[in-house]
C-alpha cells in the first residue's frame, strides 16, 4: 500500500462551494478552538455551482414575504411533497445569509428605500462575477484549513458511525485519510447522468456544473445513507445551445414565452394548468406540447425591448454564462448586418439529481444531520426542500454547523478501521493498476445512453415506462464488469474514472426511485408514461431509499408532514381543484 | 468547448508557484506543458465559464464557442481588476464591443443595468 497522508479534524466540511465555503466561515466564528478542514477536488476560488458567477440570488424574503409564505409557493410548486420544516427554517436564514455575503464584498444593487432590487418574487439582483472568489477567500481567512485538489471518494465509518472521509489527491493520486468528529457533505447534486442537450465537443456546455458528478451522493448511497426524491429529476428550461438561466431575460426584462405564432403560449393554450402562474415544471411541459401540437419552437419574446436594456443583459450574462453572452452578440452582428436577429429560443436541458433547485438528496431532519449518525448535509445535496439555491446553500450549511459544532465539542475521535482503510485504498487507486480497457469518456458515454433512452432523456421527451426502466436497471446492473476495467494513467484520469463510479452509483439508485412512483406528479421530472396521473391518494408521501451492504436498494415511503397550512395544490387534469391541508 | 493559450503572451504567471488559470480552473483541467506554457487537458471538458479568461495577467487566454453551437469564432476577452471585470467580445468580422461589470464592493455600482 502506498503511503497515505492521515490528518484529524474536529469538523469535515467535504465540498468548498457555496454551502462549503459559508459553513467553514460559520464553524470557526461559533467555535474557533475547533480544527475545521474542507476537502475540495479544485480549488475553492472558483469550484463548484459558482465558478461563472451568478447574477441573481433566488432565495430571498421581499418585504411582505415570510417562511410561511414562502413555504406556500414551495408547497404549490413542488404539487404538495415538500418538508415544511426544512423550508422554513432554511427561509428564516436567507436575508440573513445574505447580508453577511454581502459584507464579505458581494455587490448588491438597492432601490432608493436601500432594498435590493427585485427580479421576481423570491429574487434578487446581484453583481455576481465574483461571488465564488468572495467566499472562497473569506473561507480562507476564517482559519480553516483547505484541502484544495482532494476528490473526496467514501466516508470513513466506524460502528454505524461516519467518523471521516477518504480522498484521492488529484495531482498526486495520494490517498488521504481524514478522521473527523463530525462531517458535513455538500459536493452538490449531480450533472451528466444524462445524455447532455449539446454533442461531442460541446458537451460540457450545459447549464449546471459538469464538475458536480454526485460524488456527495454517491458516498452517501454506499454508506447506507437515507436518499429522498431522486425520481423528482429537475430539468432546467433555458436558453437553447447556450443552456443559459432564463431568468435574467424572463424575469428582469420581464419577457414572456412565447410559441412560433407569437402565442403567449401558457396563457392562451394552458390556462387549466395554471396559466403564467403554473408550476415551473409545467412551464417546461408546456413548451414540449407546443412542439408537438405543431407550434414550436417557443421563445422569450425581446421584440419590444430596449435595444440598451438588451446590451445591459449581455453584461449580466457575462457575470453568469459567458457563452449566452458571445451567442447574443453573435445574433447582433446579423442583424446589423441586414440579417434577422433570431428571437431568444427557449428548451429543456438534461434531467438532474439536484436539491437546490429540486427535491432529491439526503433525506435530513431538522439540523440537516442524515440518517447515518456523525453525518449533516446542506445545499444541492441535500433532499426534501427545493427552491433553496445558492443563499437556501447558505442558510442550510449554518444550519448543520451550529448542531456539528455542539457535538464535535463533546466527541472523542473514533479509532480509523485498517480493513476499511486497506480497502478503500484498493478501490479507489485500482484504475490505475493495471491497463484496462474502459476509458471514463467510453463509460460515461454509455451510462449517458442508457439513461437517455430507457430513463426518460432529452430524445424521450423526458418520458419513460416500467418496461424501459427495467432495461435501464438490466444495463447499470451488467456495468459492474466495464466499472472494474476502467483505466487511468494520470491523477485527472484518476478523478475522471471516480466521476463516472459515482454517476452509475446515483443512476442505479435514480432507477429504484422512478419504478416506484407509479403516477405522475411533476410532468417531465417525473413522467410515467404508463401511469400518466396524479395519485394523491396513494403518492402524497416521499420515496426514500437506503442502499444495503450488498448493493441491493431498499426503498421507504415517509408521510408528507404538514405544518399549519392550507395550500391549493395545482389543478389534477379534470380540472378538479385540490386543497391540500393535515 | 473551449479556451485558446496564446503562447506568446503566457509567462506562466512568472515564478508563481502556480499559475493563475491552473489554479482557478473549477475542473482542474489547466497544466503545465513542458515548455512552461498553460494548456488545457481538453476543450471537450471545457464548461465556458471564463474562470481562466479573467485571471490571466497578461491576457493570453480567449474563449470560443463550439462549431456546433456557432459556426464560426466569437472571442471573449476579459480582465478581472479590483472592483470590476472588464470584458472585450470580438465580433466575426473583427469588431469589438466592451463591457464592464461591477465585481466587488459597495454601492453606488455603475452598471448598464
Amino acid at each position: 500500500m502506498s503511503s497515505v497522508i492521515h490528518r484529524d479534524c474536529d469538523v469535515l466540511i467535504i465540498g468548498g462551494g457555496a454551502a462549503g465555503c459559508v459553513a467553514a466561515v460559520e464553524a470557526k466564528e461559533l467555535a474557533p478552538e475547533l480544527d475545521v478542514v474542507v476537502m475540495e477536488k479544485a480549488h475553492v476560488y472558483r469550484s463548484g455551482c459558482l465558478a461563472a458567477g451568478i447574477s441573481a440570488l433566488n432565495a430571498y424574503l421581499h418585504q411582505g414575504e415570510t417562511p410561511e409564505s414562502f413555504l406556500r409557493y414551495v408547497i404549490r410548486d413542488s404539487v404538495g411533497i415538500v418538508r415544511d420544516d426544512l423550508t422554513l427554517t432554511m427561509a428564516a436564514e436567507l436575508n440573513a445569509q445574505v447580508k453577511r455575503v454581502e459584507s464579505w464584498g458581494l455587490p448588491i444593487p438597492k432601490d432608493e428605500r436601500d432594498r435590493p432590487l427585485k427580479r421576481g418574487r423570491g429574487s434578487i439582483k446581484i453583481f455576481g462575477e465574483r461571488i465564488k472568489p468572495i467566499l472562497g477567500k473569506r473561507a480562507e481567512a476564517s482559519g480553516a484549513t483547505i484541502l484544495n485538489r482532494v476528490n473526496a471518494t467514501a466516508l470513513a465509518v466506524h460502528d454505524g458511525r461516519v467518523i471521516g472521509a477518504y480522498g484521492v489527491g488529484t495531482r498526486d493520486a495520494k490517498l488521504h485519510a481524514v478522521r473527523a468528529k463530525t462531517v458535513l457533505v455538500c459536493t452538490g447534486g449531480a450533472a451528466g447522468l444524462y445524455r447532455p442537450s449539446n454533442p461531442g465537443m460541446a458537451s460540457h456546455r450545459m447549464w449546471y456544473s459538469p464538475f458536480n458528478t454526485g460524488a456527495g451522493l454517491a458516498m452517501g448511497i454506499r454508506a447506507g445513507a437515507e436518499m429522498t426524491s431522486f425520481e423528482f429529476r429537475f430539468i432546467p428550461l433555458r436558453i437553447k445551445d447556450a443552456i443559459a438561466p432564463t431568468g435574467e431575460i424572463a424575469q428582469w426584462l420581464g419577457a414572456q414565452q412565447i410559441n412560433a405564432l407569437g402565442e403567449e403560449y401558457l396563457d392562451k393554450h394552458y390556462a387549466h394548468l395554471g396559466g403564467r402562474s403554473m408550476t415551473t415544471q409545467d412551464r417546461l411541459y408546456a413548451t414540449l406540447l407546443e412542439r408537438r401540437a405543431g407550434r414550436g419552437p417557443c421563445y422569450l419574446d425581446v421584440r419590444n425591448v430596449n435595444p440598451k436594456r438588451l446590451e445591459g443583459t449581455i453584461a449580466a450574462y457575462l457575470s453568469m454564462a459567458p457563452p449566452s453572452a458571445m451567442l447574443m452578440s453573435d445574433e447582433a452582428y446579423y442583424a446589423k448586418h441586414g440579417g434577422v436577429m433570431a428571437p431568444v429560443e427557449i428548451t429543456g436541458g438534461e434531467p438532474l439529481v439536484v436539491g437546490g433547485h429540486g427535491l432529491s438528496g439526503y433525506w435530513i431532519d431538522a439540523a440537516r444531520r442524515a440518517s447515518v449518525p456523525g453525518l449533516w448535509a446542506a445545499g444541492d445535496v441535500a433532499g426534501g426542500s427545493p427552491k433553496k439555491y445558492a443563499s437556501g446553500a447558505w442558510a442550510e450549511a449554518v444550519i448543520a454547523v451550529r448542531a456539528m459544532v455542539e457535538e464535535a465539542r463533546q466527541r472523542e475521535h473514533a479509532p480509523l478501521d485498517a480493513g476499511e482503510l486497506a480497502r478503500e485504498h484498493a478501490r479507489a487507486l485500482k484504475p490505475l493498476e493495471k491497463p484496462g480497457s474502459i476509458s471514463p469518456q467510453d463509460l460515461e458515454e454509455r451510462l449517458q445512453k442508457v439513461l437517455d433512452e430507457y430513463a426518460g432523456g432529452i430524445s424521450r421527451d423526458y418520458g419513460y415506462s416500467e418496461h424501459e426502466l427495467k432495461i435501464a436497471k438490466l444495463h447499470l446492473g451488467r456495468m459492474a464488469d466495464e466499472l472494474a476495467s476502467l483505466a487511468a494513467i494520470t491523477p485527472f484520469e484518476l478523478m475522471q474514472c471516480h466521476d463516472v463510479i459515482d454517476r452509475v452509483t446515483v443512476a442505479k439508485t435514480l432507477v429504484e426511485h422512478m419504478l416506484h412512483r407509479r403516477e405522475t406528479r411533476w410532468h417531465c421530472y417525473q413522467e410515467r408514461l404508463d401511469y400518466p396521473q396524479r395519485d394523491d391518494a396513494r403518492f402524497m408521501l416521499f420515496v426514500n431509499s437506503v442502499q444495503g451492504p450488498d448493493g441491493a436498494i431498499r426503498i421507504v415511503e415517509r408521510p408528507v408532514e404538514r405544518a399549519q397550512l392550507d395550500v391549493e395544490l395545482p389543478p389534477l387534469a379534470d380540472g378538479a381543484v385540490i386543497r391540500h391541508s393535515r | 468547448m473551449g479556451i485558446f493559450v496564446d503562447e506568446n503572451l503566457c509567462n506562466r504567471c512568472g515564478t508563481a508557484d502556480e499559475p493563475m488559470c491552473v489554479r482557478d480552473c473549477p475542473g482542474d483541467l489547466m497544466f503545465i506543458k513542458e515548455n512552461q506554457k498553460a494548456a488545457i487537458v481538453g476543450n471537450r471538458e471545457c464548461w465556458d465559464c471564463a474562470a481562466c479568461v479573467k485571471v490571466c495577467p497578461t491576457q493570453a487566454i480567449h474563449m470560443q464557442l463550439p462549431t456546433s453551437v456557432v459556426v464560426r469564432g466569437v472571442e471573449l476577452r476579459g480582465r478581472a481588476m479590483k472592483h470590476k471585470t472588464v470584458w472585450r467580445i470580438r465580433l466575426r468580422d473583427g469588431d469589438e464591443k466592451g463591457y464592464e461589470t461591477p465585481s466587488t464592493g459597495k454601492p453606488p455600482f455603475t452598471p448598464s443595468l
